[in-house]
């Protein structure tokens, strides 16, 4: 057991031949995830990398069976990449890119929430399942299987966070990057759900960022619905109000979205917090008890 | 990307939005010249700076004489205006705005943002016009009205309706706040907007509606298909700094303290600025310098932090995702040389190959301190920029 993906998962390419989509499929499938093809219109019937290429993603699914699809194609082309992988029935959309404009996700959102569909991202680095499935960009051996589960809005605080938790031998079960843009097509409600009914993943770490109210969301779910331990961090308690850092969710406006509002709101959920990003894995070892 | 009242105005009135005339001018002579063209005897004239605030500021003036008109543009232009909402240098003045003054009989709040938790474009009204919605959202929530826009179908009618009714207007003016209220969100969608506030939005008068100050900010994101927009871009109202790194791809904010951080992945940028603040320094900026961390990427990174004079230290904290810490380690240690940096640098691998960075690093014969732990990392860089303040 895993949440979202495991080795069975079937795991289509769109941007399949273009630089990012070759590198990090090359890298996918040395690390045994199950790519079945991709998709780039006007090359359908060449082989890339072993595999099908496909002109569509209906046709991709046909042929393939795939229920997941990672998204590496230009940011002014996710809108319609991602509608043409909900249209094709894809269960699971990854979509790596960063700088998709927000009305455009606006408009994503809205068809998603019609559907059973999920989508994570836009820009983060993936979904990993270790030793089963990697969609992503995240860099395979930091991950060790395990019963962890790692939720995060950044991709290279992700890294961090898995790390400790390889240092510390727990592993990780699943690890989900729903990226730092102010409309996800996931949140941490929708994956903290996931993990809670896991039968892998015996702990919670999650990483939160300035900007939106996602974390205080996650908290009052977490007070609610979750049993298992949870350890969070947030970043961007020097982070100056009304300033985009880096990340185009991560920004505190008219004063609301302040590190110091998640923290809180966590900790009154009963959440472990850390204010180093260095103690994540210790936080996690005291709770647990591991 | 922020734009100025008079920019945003004359994109309203592309939208058949009801604005004043008004024109911008960037010397006294077309201040002047505006004022003729617009005619009458009363003017506003207002200062054009990416910052709210500038009426308590004295930016924002009445005037009954084209002596005045001239004698505020003269006073303006080419200084800074410092408000509330500046730093203590403020914003340089490179336009003044002269309008037709409008007699007002109410004042009215209106705006539109995307709300991140309903996930929907969310217009916003109150009768609590002309002072900081902000105030109001946080000591009066129930005095702001709210519509959600549905995506696909877009702003109806009736939403404007009931918004204009619960505002307390009547006849004409229901119609009249409903046309705005449905343009406004059309403006929205199609140019891409993060935000558009018309603060205040007023009962003028003759009881018509009207846009007295107009706030529009693009979404950055859509550039690449709202050429026009671009082209509006004003780079003397941004930290130059700033603009700078966007140049070359970096993302950087300056801060007031003494460690410059050098950080992959924005996440882990503010991370890193947390840290130095929670081990008792002080961070100079943030800077996010990329998942590749070129040579080129860290040489500019080098050079637009050690540009702030208050940077004692840096501090550059890598974790090595696709890249290897070894290709990173070769671009500081090129940079490094390149630049010529003359503050102690501390740095800390991890990730990818960070043992062999670190040993090239140590190689290198540079003056470069690695660390191998975060906390490590952060204590160091604040002992080498002379211990907590």
């Amino acid at each position: 057991m895993s949440v979202l993906v495991d080795r069975e998962t079937r795991v289509l390419v769109q941007g399949f031949t273009g630089s990012q989509g070759t590198l990090h499929s090359e890298q996918a499938i040395a690390y045994g995830t199950r790519v079945v093809g991709g998709v780039t219109p006007g090359k359908g019937g060449a082989i890339h990398l072993g595999l099908p290429v496909f002109d569509t993603v209906r046709q991709a699914v046909e042929e393939t069976g795939a229920t997941a699809s990672v998204i590496y194609v230009p940011a002014p082309f996710c809108k319609d990449s991602i509608l043409e992988a909900l249209d094709a029935g894809i269960e699971l959309i990854v979509c790596i890119t960063e700088g998709i404009p927000t009305l455009d996700m606006l408009a994503v959102k809205a068809r998603l929430d019609l559907t059973d569909a999920r989508l994570i991202g836009p820009n983060c680095p993936g979904v990993i399942t270790p030793g089963a499935c990697k969609i992503g960009i995240m860099p395979a051996d930091i991950h060790l299987p395990g019963r962890v589960g790692v939720v995060s809005r950044s991709g290279t605080l992700t890294y961090e966070a898995v790390q400790q938790t390889t240092d510390q031998g727990f592993g990780q079960s699943t690890c989900v990057g729903i990226g730092g843009d102010p409309i996800p097509g996931s949140q941490f409600v929708d994956i903290l759900e996931l993990f809670e009914g896991d039968a892998d993943t015996e702990a919670i770490v999650m990483v939160g960022e300035i900007g939106g109210t996602a974390e205080e969301e996650a908290a009052a779910y977490i007070a609610e619905h979750v049993s298992k331990p949870v350890v969070a961090y947030i970043a961007g308690v020097t982070a100056p109000p009304g300033k985009r850092m880096g990340h185009a969710g991560a920004i505190i406006a008219g004063g609301r979205g302040t590190a110091e509002e998640k923290f809180a709101a966590l900790e009154a959920a009963g959440v472990r917090t850390v204010r180093s990003l260095a103690e994540i894995g210790e936080a996690l070892a005291e709770v647990t008890g591991w | 990307m922020n734009l100025h009242e008079y920019q945003a105005k004359e994109l309203f009135a592309r939208y058949g939005l009801p604005v004043s005339e008004g024109h911008a001018a960037d010397t006294p002579e077309a201040a002047v010249a505006a004022a003729r063209e617009i005619g009458g005897d009363r003017w506003v004239c207002k200062v054009q700076v990416h910052a709210g605030g500038r009426g308590k500021a004295g930016g924002v003036r009445l005037v009954d004489s084209e002596g005045e008109v001239r004698a505020f543009a003269e006073e303006f232009l080419g200084r800074n205006l410092v408000t509330a909402q500046t730093d203590a240098e403020g914003q340089p003045v490179g336009k003044v705005y002269v309008e037709r003054c409008t007699e007002i009989a109410t004042e009215l709040y209106l705006g539109v943002v995307v709300d991140r938790a309903s996930r929907r474009v969310v217009v916003m009204a109150s009768a609590e016009g002309g002072v900081e919605i902000e105030q109001v959202a946080r000591d009066t929530p129930e005095k702001i009205l709210r519509a959600a826009i549905d995506p696909y179908v877009g702003a109806q009618p009736h939403q404007g309706r009931e918004m204009a009714f619960r505002l307390g207007l009547s006849g004409a003016q229901v119609r009249e706040f409903t046309d705005v209220f449905v343009k406004l969100v059309k403006l929205f969608h199609e140019l891409d907007c993060s935000l558009v506030e018309i603060n205040p939005l007023v009962v003028t008068g003759e009881g018509h509606i009207h846009c007295l100050d107009a706030k529009m900010n693009i979404d950055n994101n859509a550039l690449y298909r709202q050429r026009d927009l671009a082209g509006m871009r004003d780079a003397t109202q941004e930290d130059p700094r700033e603009a700078r790194a966007d140049e070359f791809g970096l993302n950087y904010v300056a801060l007031d303290g003494n460690i410059g951080c050098m950080v992959n992945g924005a996440g882990l940028a503010m991370g890193t600025m947390d840290l130095a603040q929670l081990y008792g320094g002080t961070p100079a900026n943030f800077l996010d310098v990329g998942g590749g961390a070129t040579k080129e990427a860290v040489g500019e990174a080098f050079r637009i932090i050690l540009s702030d004079e208050n940077v004692k230290a840096v501090l550059i904290n890598i974790f090595g995702g696709i890249v290897s810490c070894a290709t990173i380690a070769d671009g500081i240690i090129g940079a490094v040389t390149e630049v010529g940096v003359n503050v102690p640098v501390v740095v800390r691998f991890e990730g990818n190959n960070a043992a062999v960075g670190a040993e090239k690093l140590a190689a290198s014969g540079l003056d470069l301190v690695t660390a191998d732990s975060l906390a490590d990392a952060a204590q160091k860089a604040i002992r080498a920029a002379g211990g907590a303040p």
